[in-house]
């Protein structure tokens, strides 16, 4: 048997290295590709109601967020406690809307204005009027397609 | 004179180096995409225009959230998990009873001369209904039409609504669209404040 053996056993070979750069390099330009930066500081409550039949928003750049909730803890000196809207990075009153989606729609392209999305975010915890004195604004304002942005319910 | 070999340049640090970027991409990656129930915004009618066309009564479901967030179809008192069932008999109707919808026979790609609902959930909301509550009852009436586009394709392809491809899709959504009027707000009760 001893035959077989071989004189002084054999080290393991070191693991090489050389390809870790590869494997971390992917998974980085993975993240690099599908992560999104948050554009905005939202200042207010943002936290969705659940549904089930959700569909997904197609083209980002065609979504202009509309948030409202209560103002967060840091602002509620500032704000009062009252449900309020953010457009952009600040916060409204309604009827600052119509100028908001004029806006909105001056910074897409001419044959894109009228496909913009509205997403309302809104925090569960709202009650339905400003929400619906916010729809309605959008509807003189003729921006028609809106989007209840919800979180996936879990079965 | 022999010519030095330039050095090869040591590459052990890259992987540090992509361990640092990975790091600060993981950290400050959100994987959420946008989601949510699309709808569709009714135009503003036109000022001269002021009593809406009228629909008749059989082809209204009325669904009302109060400020309590309790339910009310057609003036009863409702469990949130009883509407799909109520909406989804609404729509097809399948008895041709004379309180529910009527259809029209339209022309639609795929399915030939077909009958198609004519009926109009209206949803109304107090300023004081919880938007969760709000949320809730949009859900269950998005999954009444769902089931029911589900059903149709199942019928028609054996497949699932959302296997179809594009044109199949745009003639189930002709043969069943989705009508909820999200009516004009009306005060009834004070529970929210403006």
């Amino acid at each position: 048997m001893a035959k077989f053996r071989k004189e002084g056993g054999k080290e393991t070979p070191a693991i090489s290295t050389a390809s870790l750069p590869d494997i971390v390099f992917m998974l980085l330009f993975f993240f690099m590709v599908s992560t999104t930066m948050r554009e905005v500081l939202v200042m207010v409550d943002n936290g969705m109601p659940e549904a089930k039949e959700i569909s997904k928003l197609e083209k980002k750049s065609l979504v202009s967020n509309i948030f409202i909730g209560k103002p967060k803890d840091q602002y509620v000196a500032t704000y009062g406690s009252e449900p309020r809207i953010q457009l952009n990075d600040k916060l409204a009153n309604v009827s600052e809307i119509s100028s908001f989606v004029v806006a909105e729609q001056e910074s897409r392209k001419e044959e894109e204005r009228n496909m913009i999305t509205n997403n309302l975010k809104v925090d569960q915890f709202t009650k339905m009027g400003i929400v619906t004195d916010v729809k309605q604004e959008l509807r003189k304002a003729n921006s028609l397609r809106i989007s209840y942005a919800t979180r996936k319910k879990v079965k | 004179m022999a010519r030095k070999k330039t050095p090869e340049i040591n590459a052990s640090s890259t992987a540090d180096i992509a361990f640092l970027l990975l790091t600060f991409f993981l950290m400050t990656t959100t994987m959420d995409v946008d989601s949510g129930l699309f709808r569709r915004l009714p135009p503003m009618p036109p000022p001269d225009q002021v009593i809406a066309p009228p629909v008749a009564k059989r082809n209204i479901l009325q669904v009302l959230v109060n400020k309590n967030d309790l339910l009310a179809v057609n003036g009863e008192l409702m469990q949130i998990e009883n509407l799909k069932e109520k909406a989804k008999e609404f729509i097809l109707n399948p008895q041709n009873r004379e309180d529910l919808p009527s259809k029209v026979v339209k022309e639609i790609p795929f399915f030939g001369q077909a009958e198609v609902s004519r009926g109009i959930i209206s949803l109304q909301s107090d300023r004081g209904t919880s938007y969760k509550m709000y949320i809730a009852v949009q859900d269950e009436l998005t999954a009444a039409y769902n089931e029911i586009r589900d059903m149709k394709a199942m019928e028609k392809w054996g497949k699932k609504y959302s296997e179809l491809t594009e044109e199949q899709m745009d003639a189930v959504r002709k043969l069943v669209p989705t009508a909820i009027s999200e009516a004009e707000p009306k005060n009834i009760g004070k529970g929210g404040k403006k």
